[in-house]
């Protein structure tokens, strides 16, 4: 188990690579100048070539994404052009706010959509079982930034129930710093208001990226349920005398929920997309606003840093989804 | 013959197929629904932000144009975008996929490696990027949406094409002596089209998403073309009190990529009955 | 000789699917008796794993009775609250793939422990929670059973996964499971059918020594005559879901009297003399002939075959046949 960790994690490193190569590349030779972007609208030439020769943008393409290299290795991502801060602070500060809301997305979408789906699996061909089809799949057709303004419009403008925006009420101060998500570090130093206020604020924009997750686990974790139903081993299961319910749980749920947790890898990709969008929508000081307005300002250090950042978490979760798999299949587990 | 029956069987599936074939007629004949299909982006600023009626069923936007000709004229550009994105990948992917596939060697494990260097990153962020990078429009949209989702297909005929490749009669046909290429193109990719094709059709309800995505960001369709996602964005400003202008476009975009996945949905029961939803 | 303590009673199931109604069995009749091993036999399709499962009290979806009776000591087993109680607890069962009867997540110690759970043991105190003791006690039973069943270390297979077995160990240890309980009866549903011939072989000398050993009683569901001779007391032969004929073991082998148990005798590899066969098909269950269902590949079928069902009737040595052909005879 411990040896292919290393191995899977040692396999992330070329991918990053490719793709800090690819960003690279890509901003360099189709972008607008940074240098002009940084010197401002009424930069003289010989301004705008000063900012070129400190930033090393008259050097060879190649030296520049060798010297970049070099100092993301030493943990050196740049300055941001727009707060002027280094790159990896910004990042700090806003990757917490990002893995707090796709935590919560997750936890919903599983727990939800495992429940939906097993019990729709379980009363197969139930109206439950048609409802839950006909949300899951309206669920994977909506636009998750149209569903967040909708929540908007009825529950924080219409029945004024949800905040509309932010992490917490304006003029209340945050949590004390642990880990920078505000519902863990409110409960762990005992301030509950706020951990009340963090999950009102946390609802709708978590809801919202949970949509398509709760579809997809429901989904499969019902098709695996339906067949690990009709198996052979859950016939035998009630042939000994094992009561239904016991049949269904453990353990005709345990074999069912193998392939829908190879789906939450995927899903966590759906859920950073969606974060991009959703987190515009209920201003969420998170990473995808930061990469979105980054973007728009041409702010290449901050692009290729979040981007970096991104495909590492992201090869990190596929990584400890082949290991959650492993624990709930021994047969996976022994392949390791 | 036995398949169209059976796919007939299949009600959502078939639902599917009339949402989708609908949006096909109003995409090249907009002007069933719609008076002056020229018009649209003409405003009447007296009959401005007025809710929906009889006669404007989604009420009007900002500038008085009438919400329900625009939503209407808007499945053209869903259609094009998506319709544009899906060929475009599959005509880079599939083959991509296949040589991937059924070769090995460098050429393989190169295709593959830049395969996951995509796929390394949600494909929005990708395209957001390059988006903005090839300038704010709806062809710069199109171009990144494609270059960022051929990788999906090049995945799928990659895994398929391993499968068929292990088989006897891929065995049986390279002991007769039949060329490489020739066993790629006429008994490959046969057996990989049908996944290739429920992934395409899944993949049209996919890119409209993202394409909405992008043109809500402002990254996509500029002002005053009638993009879905654009027109989210700019009836949101007037929220909650014209709540029509947000809703309908969205209602339009939920409406057109349901018909994409139950379609596909029932295509791949057809194809592979393991996953058979009931 | 001692009464019967499951018997199957003119059992009459059809079941309704997409095609139509399909009638699966037809007036099925027999009994088993404490602590003999009966025989089962019929090709496949002749509605053996209906038949099963309907004893169990798990019909198949769409299954309805249409009359008849199923009975284990004169409780009804067609009662689901009363079949519930007795799976697992009076009635063990011992599945036809161990490949396919393993739940694959979870050891096996684990799944046959949860046997127990249910069904308890004879001086289990009554009524009582499931404690960690009643488990302890529970896994020394199953250690003991394993150990009968010639499993190496019971105590490390418990713990282990079901595909870290073999085929024959699987199915050893799915034999423990039934009769850990200590069951009257066990139903045996082709138990030897997917293994390989060695290991068949062994099987089945363990079980029959099991059965002596446990005094269980079993059913014993074969297509083949060549198992039915080594460990049944009993036969029973099927055919399209009707009861052909019954009898003890040598009486059939040595002289079958119904036509259909002949001729299947006559496909058994190690008796042909020449590959013969049975001429025709199985009728549909869907549209069963109105008289006996194998008068249409019978070579003595008469007129009078396809008119009415014949009985199974007794005869002087006990035996029962259900041929209107053999009563002349007789």
């Amino acid at each position: 188990m411990l040896l292919f960790l290393i191995r899977r994690l040692l396999l992330i490193i070329p991918v990053l690579f490719g793709l800090l190569l690819l960003t690279f590349f890509m901003l360099r030779l189709g972008g607008n100048d940074p240098a002009a972007i940084m010197a401002g609208d009424n930069a003289t030439p010989e301004m705008i070539a000063r900012i070129r020769e400190e930033l090393g943008l008259n050097q060879p393409l190649v030296v520049q994404f060798w010297d970049y290299l070099v100092s993301v290795l030493r943990g050196d991502f740049g300055v941001s052009l727009f707060s002027q801060r280094p790159v990896s602070e910004d990042i700090l500060d806003k990757l917490p706010a990002t893995l707090e809301l796709t935590l919560v997305a997750l936890v919903i979408a599983t727990v939800l959509g495992i429940l939906l789906g097993t019990l729709a699996g379980v009363w197969r061909n139930s109206i439950f079982d048609h409802s839950v089809r006909i949300v899951s799949v309206a669920g994977l057709a909506t636009a998750s930034f149209w569903f967040a303004i909708m929540l908007q419009l009825v529950f924080a403008m219409g029945f004024e129930i949800l905040p509309l925006r932010g992490r917490l009420p304006t003029g209340m101060a945050p949590p004390p710093d642990i880990t920078g998500m505000y519902i863990f570090d409110s409960l762990v130093t005992g301030h509950f208001a706020i951990t009340w206020q963090a999950i009102l604020h946390i609802i709708m924009p978590a809801v919202t990226i949970s949509l398509g997750g709760v579809a997809t686990v429901a989904r499969f974790t019902r098709s695996a349920v339906v067949a690990s139903l009709q198996s052979e081993y859950a016939n035998y299961e009630q042939a000994v005398g094992y009561p239904r319910h016991r049949v269904v749980f453990p353990y005709v749920l345990r074999n069912s929920l193998v392939t829908p947790v190879t789906q939450v890898g995927l899903l966590f990709g759906g859920f950073i997309s969606n974060a991009v969008a959703v987190e515009a929508v209920f201003d969420w000081p998170g990473l995808g606003s930061y990469l979105v307005q980054a973007i728009f300002t041409s702010d290449y250090q901050v692009v290729l840093a979040v981007t970096l950042v991104i495909g590492a978490i992201y090869g990190v979760v596929n990584i400890l989804v082949d290991m959650t798999q492993g624990l709930l299949d021994p047969r996976v587990a022994e392949k390791m | 013959m036995l398949i169209l029956k059976k796919f007939l069987r299949d009600l959502p599936a078939v639902l599917g197929a009339l949402i989708v074939l609908a949006a096909v007629i109003l995409a090249i004949f907009p002007e069933l629904l719609v008076d002056n299909v020229d018009r649209i982006n003409r405003g009447n600023i007296i009959m401005r932000l007025k809710p929906p009626s009889a006669d404007m069923p989604f009420g009007t936007d900002d500038l008085g144009r009438n919400i329900f000709e625009r939503v209407i004229v808007g499945t053209r550009s869903a259609l094009t975008i998506s319709l544009f994105v899906v060929v475009v990948s599959m005509i880079v992917g599939v083959p991509l996929g296949l040589i991937a596939g059924y070769r090995s060697g460098w050429a393989s494990s190169a295709i593959m490696r830049v395969t996951d260097v995509f796929l390394a990153v949600p494909q929005l962020i990708l395209a957001i990027a390059i988006a903005q990078l090839l300038g704010r429009g709806q062809i710069s949209a199109m171009i990144a949406l494609a270059v960022t989702y051929w990788p999906f297909f090049t995945r799928t005929v990659y895994a398929e094409t391993q499968k068929v490749r292990a088989s006897l009669f891929v065995e049986a046909l390279e002991g007769y002596g039949a060329s490489k290429t020739r066993i790629m193109l006429f008994h490959i990719l046969p057996n990989v089209a049908a996944p290739v094709i429920v992934r395409a059709t899944v993949g049209m309800g996919f890119v409209i998403l993202t394409a909405a995505v992008l043109g809500f960001l402002g990254v996509g369709a500029v002002p005053p073309a009638p993009d879905w996602g654009l027109q989210i964005s700019e009836g949101r400003k007037y929220l909650p009190e014209q709540w029509w202008y947000a809703t309908f476009p969205g209602l339009a975009i939920l409406l057109l990529v349901l018909g994409f996945n139950l379609l596909g949905d029932g295509l791949r029961d057809l194809v592979d009955p393991r996953l058979r939803r009931s | 000789m001692s009464d019967a303590i499951l018997s199957v009673r003119d059992l009459k199931l059809s079941v309704k699917g997409d095609a139509g109604l399909a009638q699966i069995l037809d007036h099925v009749d027999f009994s088993i008796h404490p602590g003999e091993v009966l025989g089962l036999v019929g090709e496949s399709g002749c509605g053996k794993s209906t038949l099963i499962r309907s004893i169990m009290g798990l019909p198949p979806k769409g299954a309805r009775i249409e009359s008849g009776s199923v009975t284990f000591k004169g409780q009804s087993l067609m009662d689901p609250k009363i079949a519930q109680t007795l799976r697992g607890r009076e009635i063990g069962f011992i599945p036809q793939d161990p490949f396919q009867a393993f739940n694959p997540v979870f050891t096996v110690g684990d799944q046959i422990l949860e046997i127990l759970r249910w069904s308890g043991l004879p001086d289990d105190p009554k009524g009582g929670r499931y404690t960690k003791e009643l488990r302890a006690k529970h896994r020394a039973r199953l250690i003991e059973v394993l150990h009968a069943v010639q499993i190496p270390d019971p105590e490390e297979a418990l713990t282990r996964f079901p595909h870290q077995f073999s085929g024959g160990q699987r199915q050893r240890i799915l034999i423990a499971g039934a009769l850990a309980s200590r069951p009257s009866v066990i139903l045996a549903d082709e138990p030897t059918t997917a293994l390989d011939v060695t290991t068949q072989m062994q099987i089945l000398r363990l079980l029959r020594e099991l059965a002596k050993d446990f005094n269980v009683a079993m059913l014993f569901v074969t297509h083949d005559f060549g198992v039915v001779a080594q460990i049944c007391d009993r036969v029973t032969v099927m055919y399209a879901g009707q009861t052909v004929e019954t009898g003890t073991t040598r009486q059939i082998i040595d002289a079958p009297r119904h036509p259909y148990t002949g001729m299947l005798m006559a496909c058994h590899p190690e008796r042909a003399t020449e590959i013969t066969g049975i001429p025709g098909q199985v009728s549909s269950p869907l549209t069963p002939p109105p008289g006996c269902r194998f008068a249409p590949r019978c070579p003595r079928a008469t007129e009078a075959c396809t008119t009415a069902r014949p009985g199974l009737d007794r005869r002087a040595d006990g035996r029962r046949i259900a041929c209107i052909h053999e009563k002349e005879v007789a």
